[in-house]
């Protein structure tokens, strides 16, 4: 593998940059206005209940460091839950507690956890710690997802999730993110999770990349990650395409977790989805992002009518990764 | 129109900058290196005496037209006295006068000189052929003897009067000694020069100068000799018989006399002193800009007090920082902690010096880091937290300070001028990132950080930069231009030419 790859054959896979995603795709498409609606996961969750949207139940908010003391009665009766920032970003101040120890509570990574730890880590959440620009931020406690056994083999602990990039309400473009050892258990492809390349139009898992290199199976278990089969993948891109509406945003990043019992729920939105997601699929976004433009109905349709649009025509000049290298 | 706003307005920048810029440079003539700034001097005379009752006057012979040299400014300081200033034959003259000073007394002449390119000294008139000097015996048949033997070796005048000086100042010839006996100063040797030039008709004069120095004090008053060739004055080192005078060496009175003269007062006691000043080129061309009435002079920063003066020679190099940090950021990829906080510390890099802010960075950092992983575990609310990180900041400073006082290392003061907050929030993000990234992120954003101080730090330290800024700061215009212009820049940067290097040799359908 060569050190670098030249522009111009970036240029002609199509890949979009850091620049050209801020100017092009954020500062184009996404108003600052509708920005309050994804980074307050809040506001978001509210929101997709409005809308019908599956999303993770939500068990309590905690918005003042008075409240912090009833944390306790929070969680009183849960055996499993996650704390998150309302306003957090890149998977950070997430604890997940997978389960009770006596007095202690077990982390995602087995480690162990007390009260007064766990007290800490909301105060942190609500003095802004892990918020855009360190504003007071809010506490949520909610479902931990107990994720489909369908990534069981390729995931070490955390909760893998599905990220699809929306635009302008068509998704068109995948992949699925298993965290590592190396990523504590966060899905976030910049702490060391693996992304996997999904075919949009089947819904079938192709090569991986981990930090920036291509894998063919995970780091930690070693399992293929290729070829693995989403299930209800057009239920899952209809839901991301829907988000569109919801938020009014012309380039989104959906995250899904698919649970076992509830199906495809949204985790978050994300106003500035990055750029892995062409790395894991061997693709560049302005390709497909042009194909849309080119024959792009009048009017928007249906979110289900437009996944299934965006399958047909990025599925027609098959630039669906196939786990060739 | 929409698509073309952008361009416009930065064609507009840059057009407006370089107008301006082109017109200081041809019309003003502001110079364009900082090596062109250093030709001027400032002089000082100190004139100091002791009144002994009664009115009192101090004369003091004042340089007037120098050769080589030009006047561009001139004060007198003194405290009750009164002064005119007055020629006084071929010299200039301040006269002091006060009624009744009492105690050691002392009075300045000071002036800032700049050299000449060309020599535009005007010439007085030929004073017509000197008088014969009456000698007695046995001086006039050894003159005769003396002039006739330098006339044979001379072609001219100018040769004559070289030939003789150097006879006096070499030759064993009993004659000579006669004049000047062996061992006489150069002021006698002068004195007997010119009465054997005017034994041969020929018009000398004496000329009293200091040669400049940069920073000297109690500098000595040298003397030196002027024949007139008919056309002009010919300057003649008493001491050799060569030709001319040498560089920056600036004629303060002419003739046989003292400096000073002084009315009921006594022990005059005048001294020179020179320093360089390395800023008034620039003021010579504000000068200039003012003779011609330029309004755009009206709005340099070279009007403003020398204080803030130097204030902006460093604040202005902080939009090239922020430039540089652009150019790191959005084209190379360079990930930095916080946008601007390599600027600051490259802004406190100038005081430390490269090496030593360097180390003195990394250890607060990482001590700062230290005691930021221990205050996690007594689980502090944030704003506490910060500000216990920013005392702790202060600290270390001040212990480093101390420690290296000691060692003798005096670098380490410095440390003080490191922005303290700045580094508080450094070492907060830098330990945010280090346990929700890993080590890994943290150290490479701390050294993205420092690289991108170090590369602002060695531009921002480029005299060029520096002085091409200060005096002309309408190219701000044409950084902010650089800036919008990159602001739309959406090719690729660097660092993704090596994220996305995976994908090379891909077929790309």
């Amino acid at each position: 593998m060569n050190w670098f790859i030249t522009p111009r054959e970036l240029r002609r896979l199509g890949i979009v940059g850091m620049n050209a995603r801020n100017v092009d795709m954020i500062a184009r498409l996404n108003a600052r206005r509708h920005y309050p609606l994804v980074d307050d996961k809040l506001l978001t969750k509210s929101l997709a209940l409005e809308a019908g949207i599956a999303v993770p139940e939500l068990y309590g908010v905690i918005e003042t460091n008075h409240d912090a003391r009833r944390l306790r009665e929070r969680i009183s009766g849960r055996d499993d839950f996650v704390i998150k920032p309302a306003h957090g970003s890149g998977g950070n101040g997430i604890l997940v507690i997978t389960g009770r120890m006596g007095e202690r509570f077990r982390k995602a990574n087995g480690l162990l956890e007390d009260m007064e730890g766990l007290e800490h880590h909301v105060s942190n959440i609500l003095s802004g710690m892990y918020s855009l620009g360190g504003q007071p931020d809010k506490a949520m406690i909610e479902y931990r997802v107990r994720f489909d056994a369908l990534f069981a083999k390729v995931s070490f602990q955390g909760v893998p999730d599905i990220r699809t990039v929306v635009y302008q309400g068509y998704p068109v473009m995948a992949m699925a993110r298993l965290p590592t050892r190396g990523s504590d258990g966060k899905a976030n492809l910049h702490q060391g999770a693996v992304g996997v390349g999904i075919d949009i139009t089947k819904g079938v898992t192709g090569h991986g990349v981990w930090h920036n290199e291509i894998v063919e199976r995970h780091p930690d278990t070693g399992a293929p990650i290729g070829g693995i089969v989403i299930p209800e993948w057009d239920r899952l891109l209809a839901l991301a395409a829907g988000c569109h509406e919801l938020t009014g945003l012309g380039y989104l990043g959906v995250d899904v977790v698919l649970d076992r019992d509830y199906g495809p729920l949204i985790l978050e939105l994300n106003a500035r989805p990055g750029l892995a997601v062409q790395l894991a699929n061997g693709d560049g976004l302005r390709k497909r992002i042009d194909r849309i433009d080119a024959v792009r109905p009048e009017k928007p349709a249906l979110p289900s009518e437009r996944a299934v649009h965006a399958q047909t025509l990025l599925g027609v000049t098959g630039s669906a990764p196939s786990g060739r290298i | 129109m929409k698509r073309l706003h952008l361009p416009l307005l930065i064609l507009a920048l840059v057009a407006v900058s370089l107008g301006i810029f082109q017109h200081k440079v041809r019309n003003l003539a502001f110079p364009l290196l900082p090596a062109q700034i250093a030709d001027n001097w400032i002089v000082e005379a100190r004139l100091a005496f002791e009144p002994t009752g009664g009115a009192v006057t101090a004369r003091l012979l004042i340089p007037s037209q120098p050769p080589g040299l030009a006047l561009l400014d001139e004060h007198f300081v003194s405290r009750d006295y009164g002064l005119t200033t007055g020629m006084r034959s071929e010299n200039r003259e301040a006269i002091w006068t006060a009624r009744n000073p009492s105690g050691r007394q002392a009075v300045y002449y000071r002036a800032t000189f700049y050299e000449l390119e060309r020599h535009l000294r005007p010439q007085p008139e030929y004073p017509g052929p000197a008088s014969l000097p009456e000698f007695e015996e046995p001086y006039a048949s050894a003159a005769e003897s003396i002039v006739e033997r330098v006339r044979e070796r001379s072609a001219d005048i100018t040769t004559f009067a070289t030939v003789l000086v150097s006879d006096m100042a070499h030759a064993q010839d009993e004659n000579i000694a006669l004049f000047a006996p062996r061992g006489s100063g150069e002021r006698e040797r002068a004195r007997a020069a010119i009465q054997l030039l005017a034994g041969a008709r020929i018009p000398a004069r004496m000329a009293h100068g200091i040669q400049l120095t940069d920073r000297a004090r109690d500098l000595q008053v040298r003397t030196w000799l002027e024949v007139h060739n008919t056309r002009e004055w010919v300057p003649i080192n008493p001491r050799n018989g060569s030709v001319g005078y040498p560089p920056n060496f600036l004629v303060w009175w002419y003739g046989d006399q003292e400096p000073v003269a002084l009315n009921r007062a006594r022990n005059a006691q005048v001294s020179f002193a020179v320093t360089r000043n390395f800023q008034s080129a620039v003021d010579a061309a504000q000068q200039r800009a003012q003779l011609l009435d330029s309004h755009i002079a009206d709005f340099s920063l070279l009007g403003l007090p020398v204080q803030t003066q130097n204030m902006y020679r460093v604040l202005l190099m902080v939009p090239v920082g922020a430039m540089i940090i652009v150019l790191l950021r959005n084209v190379v990829g360079v990930q930095t902690f916080g946008t601007f906080m390599p600027v600051l510390i490259a802004l406190s890099f100038r005081e430390t010096e490269l090496l030593g802010g360097v180390i003195l960075f990394t250890l607060i950092v990482s001590l700062g880091l230290a005691i930021r992983f221990y205050l996690e575990h007594l689980k502090l609310l944030l704003v506490p937290r910060l500000a216990s990180v920013v005392i702790v900041v202060v600290m270390l400073m001040l212990m480093l300070s101390i420690i290296s006082h000691h060692l003798g290392i005096e670098h380490g003061l410095a440390v003080a001028l490191f922005p303290m907050v700045i580094l508080a929030m450094t070492i907060e993000r830098m330990s945010i990132v280090w346990e929700e990234h890993g080590a890994g992120d943290a150290i490479r954003q701390g050294v993205g950080s420092m690289g991108a101080a170090i590369v602002g730090y060695l531009l921002m330290i480029n005299p060029y930069a520096e002085h091409l800024i200060f005096v002309f700061p309408e190219l701000l215009l044409i950084i902010l231009a650089v800036t919008l212009l990159l602001g739309r820049y959406t090719g690729y940067r660097l660092s993704e030419l090596i994220r996305f290097r995976a994908l090379a040799g891909r077929s790309g359908t």
